[in-house]
């Protein structure tokens, strides 16, 4: 009786060891597929990876291929996108978390900002041409595409702010209302500055997002070979992720190369983003204490 | 705005020139708050925009295809004569890809998301976490790249019938995509669970094992659901890798090694061919669009609805 005690005890604790070796073996293989995918585009890129490939137009040839029509497009969309949507997403978080009452509307508003959070990004793009390409006769021009990316962020930015100004105490408020501030002039003054870092944090979230995002502008008609630099709001544009689908997509070998080159600069431009975004987290950690 | 802090206090003397200064700081306060309102209807007014642009053209693409056809019509073929509307092949690969990626994503995910709860020391988690919200930062387009150059042969050096544009490639890489969604938020939903119901499983008797299966993973139970649902949602939506990596061949087939073609790879499809507007062509992506608007709406909705009934639930 004992004995068979102690034989089920042993096997529990087997059966426990092994599901705890593979959850840590489920934890490992997340962290090698992060790995080995850094490790492909590295050891295909990294060769391709020189100035001239940084500074020279798209060509039919892989070795003479470049992405400076492409960075240039990427970070005028980038800009354009943040100009953009920064102000329209912090505004909305404001009317929401600071004016806007709990009643039925405001619930609302919040389900629908939480469902496009997930609408699929190509349909973001079907959107802008309907509305900004066809209806306002924009064309495939920067300014369209960027208009379809605000879109695409604007829910990222939106659900950061709010948090961010959720964060603020609201003690704060009570004070500066009680010295006779008006509610825009507490909002302005106090609570703002004191959610920067986590507006911020938002911001540059969605300016990655922007910058990696590719379906919509392909289904605003963005096209892989724009031989100049858009200097323009009307100009014609592509864009880095445009790029790289175009190259992938296409069967030589040498493409593939070029393609990874281009992923590497992507990445790199992704990593400096986010390391902006730690350091203005740490930055604020240590100075705000409440 | 800036030179408001001394206006500010009540002055009992000059009433009639504070007076007027609150007046207008009154219609400026009014002001800025319908701007700020304005903001936050634009985000109602994009849904709005969404569902009626996709709702006129599909409604004009209707009038040319019967509704019945393109919901339960076997081939898809808009692009070549004789044409054919039926969006079940595109829904079949959709569903295809989801699938796989879903059954790459979920034990996975759901194994990670324990460890890190349930057994992971502080150290590891703070190791981990970052490094899985840099695969979730990975634009899709590069997932798409890896497929190609490296999914897609090892693929085919496994099984000889493979294609070169498969499902099963697009569905590896999308699994790991959605892969750090189901972990952040099962984890979350797993550490919300109470210490006190781990603990009084711990003072009768269970081993690690029993409280984490039979205790703290039924508790976050509808939590990890919505968490799959979620992923699964965005598996649907995915685009760019599957466009690169499942190929473009619409087909009705539950055969992960051939090439199919999802909603998504379509709209791409036609947006980057010359298909001219206005015809009946052109409007397919209307009418895929809002078919691929639906599916992902539905299950964000849904859960939500299962997220929201569970927090409520600890709170």
């Amino acid at each position: 009786m004992s004995l068979q005690a102690t034989h089920r005890h042993k096997w529990s604790k087997f059966l426990s060891r092994a599901f705890a070796s593979a959850c840590l073996f489920a934890t490992l293989s997340c962290v090698l597929a992060l790995i080995l995918l850094l490790w492909q585009v590295f050891s295909h890129g990294m060769d391709w990876l020189t100035w001239d490939f940084i500074c020279a137009l798209p060509s039919r040839f892989p070795a003479k291929a470049g992405i400076r029509t492409a960075l240039a497009g990427s970070l005028w969309l980038m800009g354009l996108t943040t100009i953009i949507s920064v102000p329209i997403g912090v505004g909305a978080a404001i009317y929401l978390e600071e004016y806007a009452t709990a009643n039925r509307l405001r619930t609302l508003v919040q389900t629908n900002i939480a469902n496009l959070a997930g609408v699929p990004s190509i349909v973001y793009g079907i959107l802008g041409l309907g509305l900004f390409v066809r209806f306002m006769a924009l064309e495939r021009s920067i300014l369209a595409g960027a208009l379809t990316l605000s879109l695409v962020v604007l829910p990222i930015i939106i659900l950061a702010s709010q948090e961010a100004l959720r964060a603020v105490p609201p003690s704060i408020r009570h004070a500066s209302l009680a010295l006779g501030a008006t509610k825009w002039q507490t909002i302005w003054h106090q609570v703002l500055p004191a959610s920067v870092p986590g507006i911020m944090t938002g911001v540059i979230l969605a300016m990655a997002r922007a910058l990696g995002e590719a379906a919509p502008l392909l289904a605003i008609g963005a096209v892989a070979y724009v031989p100049f630099v858009p200097n323009r709001l009307s100009d014609e544009f592509t864009a880095l992720p445009i790029q790289i689908f175009n190259w992938s997509a296409r069967p030589q070998e040498d493409f593939h190369s070029v393609a990874a080159a281009g992923i590497i600069v992507l990445l790199v431009v992704l990593v400096c983003l986010n390391a902006i975004a730690v350091f203005v987290r740490y930055r604020a950690s240590k100075r705000i204490r409440w | 705005m800036s030179d408001g802090t001394a206006e500010t206090f009540p002055d009992q003397k000059g009433s009639f020139a504070s007076g007027r200064a609150s007046t207008v700081r009154k219609v400026s306060e009014k002001f800025i708050q319908c701007i700020l309102f304005f903001c936050a209807a634009i985000s109602v007014l994009t849904t709005i925009g969404i569902v009626l642009v996709l709702l006129a053209e599909a409604m004009q693409f209707f009038r040319d295809v019967r509704p019945w056809d393109f919901l339960f019509g076997t081939k898809w073929s808009p692009l070549l004569r004789p044409q054919h509307f039926g969006i079940l092949p595109l829904l079949c690969g959709t569903c295809l890809v989801a699938a796989g990626a879903a059954l790459v994503a979920i034990p996975i995910g759901l194994c990670t998301a324990i460890y890190l709860s349930e057994y992971a020391s502080k150290i590891v988690r703070e190791i981990v976490k970052p490094l899985l919200e840099i695969l979730a930062g990975i634009p899709s387009v590069v997932y798409g790249y890896l497929a190609i150059v490296f999914v897609s042969p090892i693929i085919r050096s496994l099984f000889e019938s493979a294609n070169v544009f498969n499902a099963a490639s697009a569905s590896i890489v999308v699994g790991i995509m959605i892969l750090p969604m189901i972990v952040s938020l099962s984890e979350e939903v797993l550490r919300a669970v109470p210490r006190s119901l781990r603990e009084a499983s711990y003072a009768l008797g269970a081993t690690k094992l029993d409280v984490t299966l039979k205790v703290v993973v039924p508790a976050a139970f509808s939590g990890i659901l919505a968490s799959f649902l979620l992923a699964i949602s965005r598996a649907v939506g995915e685009t760019m890798a599957v466009t690169l990596a499942a190929g473009a061949t619409p087909k009705l087939t539950l055969n992960p090694l051939e090439s199919i073609q999802t909603m998504t790879a379509y709209i791409v499809q036609v947006s980057q061919g010359d298909t001219p507007a206005g015809t009946v062509e052109y409007r397919t992506i209307f009418a895929v669009g809002l078919t691929l608007f639906f599916t992902t709406m539905l299950m964000n909705i849904l859960a939500q609805w299962v997220l929201r009934r569970t927090r409520e639930k600890y709170e």
